[in-house]
């Protein structure tokens, strides 16, 4: 958690300003007891009450210093914090958006998200109450033992006897309590993932009948839950009541030796009462630090997560210094696997093996190949999503690698599998592509794309507003404008990793005439598991396990690639094999 | 957002003297509060007695505690005394120890009996507090078995996880803590102004005249406070929603090469974040200082005005002690009580939403429909079926088939065609409109909803596996099946061999993702699950691309060795299913638009044709370049 706090450097004058307002408040507070003390031995017994009313207007004055440093000093953490939280946040999001998609498939995308909300927040709103009472806690402990000890020190003794009975019974509750607050937290976690089971396979169960069972398993998680639960609370009904009884026997203890004191002439009445505030001040604090010890570990947890991806360097970055050769200026967007393999991170096997081929200019390349076997790892290291772990990839005749990011990404319009929009206008989807675009050339695009149909048929036209992940379109729209979006950037290549699977057969084989002539200047690399889409490719790979089991036309392949065969045949009725 | 951190500001102050970071935040307003509160309150009705306990002690906690001020005062006074008689140099004079010490012993026990009753009333609390919000979990799981499939699929699974953690653990922080608390800060109210009026009237009024000072703050503060959270609560939801579309998108963004549009929205909320977050943050900041500085202003006067009537010897010096620690007890509760008031308002708002689901219309009890149909043969027929999810779109309409015992049934369309609609049919998951379907001859509807389920069996896409051993989940429908049954299963079901392969074999865990073994794999296990139940009817979802090609082959033989001697629906995607079938029903956006055998729809050269032919007719033209 410090690490994380180096970013308060910018604020580090205002921090300074914080703990000193703070102190000053400590200071105020401190002294009000004082001048009560003034007022009862020396107002009240000698009958003095022009001086009685001389010093509470003091009083007054210094109770008003304090509360006015407190607003300042509110004033300043608020902006500390907040500013902080901004300030983190800003780092984190453009260091993630920085990242390389193996970063994201490490850390996964879920928890990237909430460490930059949830656990900023954290983090943040730690801050605001450290800055408020953990900064005053300390101040008023040493600040109160001062005092007393001023006021009488060998009074002053029974703190040394209490704070070590205080300390000791917050730790022995901390010991008890937080082993159980985490079973508790465990025991929550359980019951959430079989009530999400449960839900999930609503339609499971009950084919089975087996609501009973479940409801069941539930409640015996349920029933573990609640014991757990009265466990830690009744520890925890131990600790503020013990805390009290401590406290009143401590005044207990000021006033009897207090008395004796006073007594013994060495201490006034009014000492004694100002001495018993003190105490009071002492305690609470102890108890507000005690507060601190519950909310550090939670905090820090969530700092640790933040560092965690703050540490994380993205794996891919942009080259030094100037391309060394220059592009192939006839032939754009050939495409050259040499000897390419690749593994993701931790896995025991290379997701692609020795993968070697060229995509031509102005030609459609179709890679085949059932789940697994590499297909969508190759289209990914095409835009260096992923660097290579062997071989290399030529783009124009020059190795990705070579390229920046930017430079390479804008030669390629990819339709990912898992088509994702964002919230906004159609327009401004399919203008993501590029946002240069006139407004004929997105009609145009959405056109070749079979989607200016059901566009037009929307009341708002290419003005209608999609919701954040396209929920309020199907997903065979939600395809055909992510195909738009990626005509509409004209580029020199073209990816589409199984872009067609929710069009319906009409839909897509319209749409694949269509784009056939509009991509003829350029290369076309196809994913599918479909035969029928491969099949007229001017170059099909099949993939298996990894590595190309064969290359060539649909007819080479049928004569000579059993594997393509296989495909073919599970695929495709025996007339259709003709 | 405000109510999780409203609850774990509440989580951290076991006895009330933690941040009140909490005051001035918005509060969600639960629709129909009082009766909320009411059934929340008969929740707690079985625990009379236990809550009759927890009052006392916590109103015997108090009124001890609010005692010892006064009593302590007076062993200060006998101090005074005997310390000024002392200062006067009379002979013999001095503090009365003897009377002293009996006044500490006197408030030693009733400060134990104090605390004492407190940690009764906190540790008996615990027991009830859990109890109920166990019996609370346990009444939404039974609701839940008895809800119709109709509420799960029209509501998210994150809001119904929600309510059931969320809003029940909201609710057990609040029994825990605020309610006993609101108790003793009413009588501590209460109390303190009758020991002050014990004491002295004038003072009292003196004190009093703080009061609306404060109230005046806590409002004034609170209202302008709401604002600001309101803004902050709308830009973090912002921030949110941003933050979860570009790191979703990120593939997209990174492949168009847009990270600064999506920094440039990022920063601009963010900065809004800023400016709304630290007013926010200020101003229910202040709250405590200003009310710490009213009650400084009480101590103040209390010192003057009690000095100056302890000079003219109308007070007892004890008293001002006494005056001095009661008004710091006042002006707390008062603060507190608004807070709870807050805290118990966002509480009944979460029993609202509990009580919702406990509310929702259930599936028509069946106890009086009839048992399972013995040695039922698989005959299927609808007869004049009517359905549609809500009443204004009819999707089937006066639907006649008939399915022979062992007859195969192929749905087809294209993908979102709505095919599973068949499936909540047969399966009794969603309940017809008009008409009826029979099993052998007898209504499904005069049937058990688990005697009809109980004659079907099911492999979905969707396979759904529970987190638990490959074992117990091939068994899930038959938990008596011996070990040599399930392998029979799994073996029948081509699953033997991965299995095997796995380290633990049998007894391997499946994790909560599922993801320590493919799609393929899960779709064999569940093949096995079938395989173990034998149903007479099986209804079944070809699979497709999300498998490799040898797993698939797997998949194809499990299926057909599956479907043998039985009555099959079939989700089908393969022609040779499709052709073999003996009916096809052919779905589109939902409705059953054709039917017939695959002969018949081609001669009818309708929607089936036109698919069939686009797919496997049109890709072998060599027109198409892609």
């Amino acid at each position: 958690m410090l690490k994380l706090f180096k970013n308060l450097k910018p604020y580090s004058l205002s921090v300074i300003l914080v703990f000193t307002l703070i102190f000053v408040q400590v200071m105020a507070e401190l002294y009000l007891p004082n001048l009560m003390s003034d007022i009862v031995d020396k107002g009240i017994a000698k009958g003095d009450t022009s001086y009685i009313f001389k010093t509470g207007a003091f009083m007054l004055i210094v109770a008003a210093i304090g509360v006015g440093c407190m607003i300042a000093a509110s004033f300043l953490s608020s902006r500390i914090a907040t500013g902080f939280g901004r300030d983190v946040r800003k780092k984190l999001f453009t260091h993630i958006e920085n990242f390389s998609l193996n970063e994201f498939d490490r850390l996964s995308t879920a928890s990237l998200i909430t460490r930059t909300t949830n656990d900023i927040t954290q983090v943040q709103m730690v801050l605001i109450v450290m800055m408020r009472m953990m900064a005053m806690a300390p101040m008023m402990c040493i600040g109160g033992i001062i005092m007393a000890v001023s006021k009488d020190p060998k009074l002053s003794l029974i703190i040394v006897f209490a704070i070590p009975i205080v300390v000791g019974a917050i730790l022995l509750v901390a010991r008890k309590g937080i082993p159980l607050f985490k079973t508790m937290q465990k025991k929550i976690d359980k019951l959430n993932l079989i009530l999400r089971e449960e839900l999930i396979g609503v339609r499971v169960i009950r084919a089975f009948n087996k609501q009973f069972d479940e409801q069941e398993r539930f409640n015996s998680s349920n029933k573990e839950l609640t014991q757990t639960a009265i466990r830690v609370n009744q520890i925890m009904a131990f600790l503020m009541p013990f805390m009290m009884v401590i406290m009143n026997f401590i005044t207990l203890a000021v006033i009897w030796f207090g008395a004796k004191r006073i007594d013994a002439m060495s201490m006034q009445v009014g000492d004694l009462m100002a001495f018993i505030q003190y105490i009071m001040h002492i305690m609470f604090s102890l108890i507000m630090v005690s507060m601190m010890f519950i909310l550090i570990p939670r905090a820090s947890v969530s700092a640790a997560r933040i560092n965690e991806v703050l540490e994380t360097s993205p794996e891919i970055k942009d080259p030094h210094g100037n391309k060394l050769e220059t592009e192939l200026q006839n032939q754009r967007g050939t495409i050259e696997f040499r000897n390419v393999s690749f593994s993701y991170q931790g896995a025991a096997e290379p997701a692609i093996k020795d993968i070697s081929f060229v995509a031509n200019h102005g030609k459609t390349t179709a890679i085949i190949g059932g789940t697994g076997s590499g297909k969508s790892t190759i289209v990914n290291l095409i835009p260096r999503f992923y660097d290579v772990s062997g071989g290399n990839i030529f783009v124009n005749g020059i190795d990705v690698k070579d390229y920046t990011q930017k430079e390479l990404r804008d030669k390629i319009g990819l339709v990912p599998q898992n088509t994702m929009l964002f919230s906004g206008s159609i327009s401004d989807n399919i203008r993501y592509g590029n946002p240069s675009a006139t407004d004929e050339e997105v009609a145009y695009a959405a056109k070749i794309a079979q989607a200016d149909e059901f566009i037009s048929s929307m009341p708002q036209k290419y003005d209608s507003q999609i919701s954040q992940g396209g929920t309020n379109i199907s997903g065979g729209q939600k395809q055909r404008l992510s195909i738009a979006r990626a005509l509409v950037r004209k580029p020199e290549i073209y990816i589409f990793d199984d872009s067609f699977s929710a069009l319906d057969f009409k839909t897509d084989a319209k749409l694949r005439k269509e784009l056939a002539l509009e991509t003829v200047s350029s290369t076309v690399i196809i994913v599918s598991q479909r035969v029928s889409t491969v099949m007229n490719a001017e170059q099909i790979i099949v993939l298996e396990d990894g590595k190309i089991a064969g290359k060539g036309t649909h007819r080479a392949l049928m004569e000579n690639c059993p594997q393509y065969r296989e495909i073919v045949a599970s695929q495709l009725s025996e007339e259709e094999l003709k | 957002m405000s109510r999780s951190q409203t609850q774990d500001l509440q989580m951290k102050k076991p006895g009330g003297f933690g941040p009140k970071g909490s005051l001035g935040m918005p509060a969600e307003k639960p629709k129909n509060f009082r009766k909320t509160l009411r059934r929340l309150i008969k929740y707690l009705s079985p625990y009379k007695i236990n809550l009759i306990i927890i009052f006392s002690m916590a109103v015997l906690s108090t009124v001890f505690s609010i005692l010892s001020p006064k009593i302590m005062g007076k062993a200060t006074t006998k101090l005074f005394e005997g310390f000024i008689l002392k200062v006067q140099g009379i002979a013999g004079a001095g503090i009365d120890f003897s009377y002293i010490l009996k006044i500490l012993a006197f408030l030693s026990v009733l400060y134990i009996l104090s605390s004492f009753f407190s940690y009764v009333q906190q540790y008996v609390m615990a027991g009830v507090a859990q109890k109920t919000v166990y019996k609370m979990r346990k009444d939404i799981s039974e609701k839940l078995a008895r809800l119709p499939l109709k509420f799960y699929d029209s509501h998210a699974h994150g809001e119904i996880l929600s309510r059931i953690t969320n809003d029940v653990d909201n609710i057990s922080n609040t029994l825990q803590q605020s309610i006993t608390q609101l108790i003793s800060s009413l009588v501590t109210l209460i109390g303190v102004i009758v020991m002050m009026l014990t004491i002295s009237p004038i003072m009292t009024l003196i004190t009093f005249v703080t009061l609306p000072l404060s109230f005046i703050i806590t409002v004034a503060v609170a209202k302008k406070s709401q604002k600001y959270f309101a803004a902050q609560q709308k830009s973090l939801g912002q921030l949110n929603a941003h933050v979860e579309e570009m790191f979703s998108g990120h593939k997209i963004i990174k492949a168009y090469s847009r990270e600064e549009k999506s920094l440039k929205e990022f920063e601009q909320i963010n900065e809004e974040l800023y400016s709304s977050g630290w007013k926010a943050q200020f101003i229910s900041g202040i709250i405590m200082p200003l009310l710490s500085f009213v009650s400084n202003i009480g101590y103040v006067l209390i010192c003057v005005v009690g000095g100056v009537l302890a000079s003219a010897k109308k007070l007892e010096i004890g008293d001002i002690q006494a005056f001095i620690q009661y008004s710091r007890q006042f002006n707390q509760p008062i603060t507190q009580t608004a807070n709870i008031a807050n805290i118990l308002q966002s509480t009944v708002a979460s029993a609202e939403r509990v009580f919702e689901i406990l509310d929702e219309p259930e599936e028509e009890s069946d106890e009086s429909a009839t048992d399972l149909i013995n040695n039922v043969q698989g005959q299927v027929e609808f007869s004049n079926v009517t359905f549609g999810y809500s009443k204004d779109s009819v999707l089937i309409k006066d639907m006649n088939i008939r399915v022979e015992k062992g007859q195969t049934v192929a749905i087809v369309g294209p993908t979102g065609a709505g095919k599973t609609t068949l499936v909540n049919l047969l399966m009794r998951f969603y309940d017809i409109g008009g008409g009826k379907i029979t099993i052998d001859a007898q209504d499904i509807m005069s049937m058990k909803r688990n005697s009809v389920r109980s004659i079907f069996g099911m492999v979905l896409q969707d396979t759904w596996l529970f987190s638990g051993t490959i074992k117990e989940n091939i068994a899930y429908s038959n938990k008596d099946a011996t070990f040599e049954q399930i392998v029979k299963a799994a073996q029948t079901a081509y699953a033997d061999h991965f299995i095997r392969t796995l380290p633990q074999g049998y007894d391997t865990l499946i994790n909560e993702q599922a993801n320590n073994i493919s799609q393929g794999q899960k779709q064999l296990l569940t093949i096995a699950r079938a395989v173990l139940a034998d149903p007479k009817i099986l209804i079944l979802d070809e699979a497709t691309s999300s498998v490799d090609t040898r797993t698939e082959r797997l998949i194809q033989k499990a299926m057909t060795e599956l479907m043998k001697g039985r009555t099959n629906f079939v989700i089908a995607h393969r022609l040779s299913t499709i052709q073999g079938a003996d009916l096809i029903l052919v779905m589109n956006n939902g409705f059953i638009i054709e039917k017939g055998t695959h002969t018949e729809l081609l001669e009818k050269k309708g929607f089936y044709a036109q698919m069939y032919y686009s797919q496997f007719t049109n890709s072998n033209s060599k027109d198409q370049a892609v």
